[in-house]
């Protein structure tokens, strides 16, 4: 099980749930994506997304401006 | 110095062009020299696309060959890149050459993949190639009405072109006084209707405006094309009768061959050197990075200015002078006579202003314009 991180600072677009959309489609099953992200906005959309879709939230933080949102794909 | 730039698009062109005016001397003397190696003799308009999709440009319209765009003292070769050697510092080509460098630039672009979606290339139109652009058109041109559905996937190239498409498409329709029988329907990966927030805000009362419905949080899963039905990841099912796809991108094979996923090349964000041991003299430029910015021709144009400034002063003084802000500029067509633009970098977000008749001109203009741009000077 791989662990990878997307850094999705500065990004407005496509901004940090597109990226973690792309990350999750290039990643296996059972991996961990971390997202770096400065859009607080992050904290919640990511996780509302991921439930949906049906995966795994592990957790999320913030350090410094910066978000981190940890998810596992699940299926 | 050898300067080797692999890809002959918006940012290997701009890059080449703009590197040998301020090279001049240099290359003259043979201090320096600019080598390009591309897939192609011709160089491709991109965005004109959209309009040979809707019926307003035809495809010789988005052509030059790509000698006449380059200035004299560049070294520019038809000859694909077939394998990189970085620990080498070559690449290898189609015709079996080797070709050696001192810094390397990698401009390769990137494609979209149709088939990375079951029954999406059997009963979709797209429009992100020459043949598949005036497929469309010709679907367009004979479909007599029904439900039409744009889906969107990511991460894909022009992050405007899933509005731009959709406000086009009701133009089109409207014009051909279909449009009482034809009835739109948008979906977005993300909880609004573009990534950019101040875009989508302006975007859905537009499409309310217009009796366009959508549907955000909706990322294609599969395509049944025998009952015309689009499934999402998020479990959720749209009819159409007809399919327009933005479909996801990765960048080219000759870049996952060697060993990046999906074929993005992890770069410096700042610097736009490739990352890891190799990246010292091994520069990225436009989509083939795996930054999170646009995949734009603007973005590639922006970081080709940076690298050409970098590099020239790399050969006169030794040291680079400029770091990349993440600058990407993109015009937004609003249907076939409004358009609007988004600008923004890492730190500011874009705040568009409402579509207008002159940004539309202006966008017209800009789509003859952009052979300037790619000569580097504009």
């Amino acid at each position: 099980m791989a662990k990878k991180v997307i850094d999705a600072r500065g990004s407005f677009c496509p901004g940090p749930l597109m990226e973690l959309i792309a990350g999750v489609k290039a990643a296996d099953v059972g991996d961990e994506l971390e997202v770096l992200s400065t859009d607080k906005g992050s904290a919640t959309d990511i996780p509302e997304w991921v439930k949906k879709v049906g995966h795994e939230v592990v957790g999320t933080k913030e350090e410094n401006g910066v978000w981190h949102v940890f998810i596992r794909k699940s299926k | 110095m050898k300067i080797l730039i692999v890809g002959g698009g918006m940012g290997g062109t701009i890059l080449a062009n703009n590197l040998a005016r301020r090279l001049h001397g240099e290359l003259k003397s043979g201090k320096a020299r600019i080598v390009m190696l591309s897939a192609s003799e011709r160089h491709m308009y991109q965005p004109g696309l959209l309009y040979v999709a809707v019926g307003r440009m035809t495809p010789d319209e988005l052509y030059r060959d790509q000698a006449s765009l380059l200035e004299p003292g560049i070294e520019f070769h038809v000859d694909p890149v077939t394998e990189f050697h970085f620990a080498k510092n070559h690449v290898t080509t189609q015709s079996g050459k080797t070709c050696d460098y001192d810094v390397l630039v990698i401009a390769t672009g990137s494609r979209a993949m149709m088939t990375g979606i079951p029954g999406l290339a059997e009963n979709a139109e797209t429009f992100y190639t020459e043949e598949t652009a005036v497929k469309m058109f010709k679907a367009l041109r004979s479909f007599e009405g029904g439900r039409v559905v744009v889906t969107v996937g990511v991460p894909h190239k022009c992050p405007m072109a899933p509005l731009e498409i959709t406000f086009m498409l009701h133009d089109y329709f409207k014009d051909r006084g279909m449009g009482d029988k034809v009835q739109i329907h948008y979906t977005y990966p993300i909880g609004r209707v573009h990534s950019l927030e101040n875009v989508a805000k302006w975007a859905a009362p537009e499409f309310d405006r217009l009796g366009i419905s959508y549907e955000t949080l909706f990322n294609m899963k599969e395509v049944d094309g025998a009952n015309k039905v689009l499934k999402s990841e998020e479990g959720s099912e749209t009819k159409y009768d007809l399919l327009v796809a933005i479909p996801a991108h990765k960048g080219m094979e000759v870049v996952e061959k060697a060993g990046f996923q999906n074929g993005w090349v992890p770069t410096n964000r700042t610097n736009l050197h490739m990352d890891g041991e190799h990246g010292k003299n091994v520069l990225v430029l436009g989509d083939t990075t795996n930054l999170p910015i646009s995949k734009a021709g603007s973005t590639a144009h922006f970081e080709a200015e940076v690298v050409a400034e970098n590099l020239a002063a790399v050969v006169k003084m030794g040291v680079p002078v400029r770091d990349y802000d993440g600058k990407v500029f993109c015009f937004i067509q609003a249907g076939k006579e409004r358009a609007t633009y988004a600008s923004f970098n890492y730190t500011t977000p874009p705040s568009p202003q409402p579509p207008t008749r002159a940004v539309h001109w202006f966008k017209t203009a800009y789509n003859k314009l952009y052979w300037a741009s790619a000569r580097g000077l504009l």
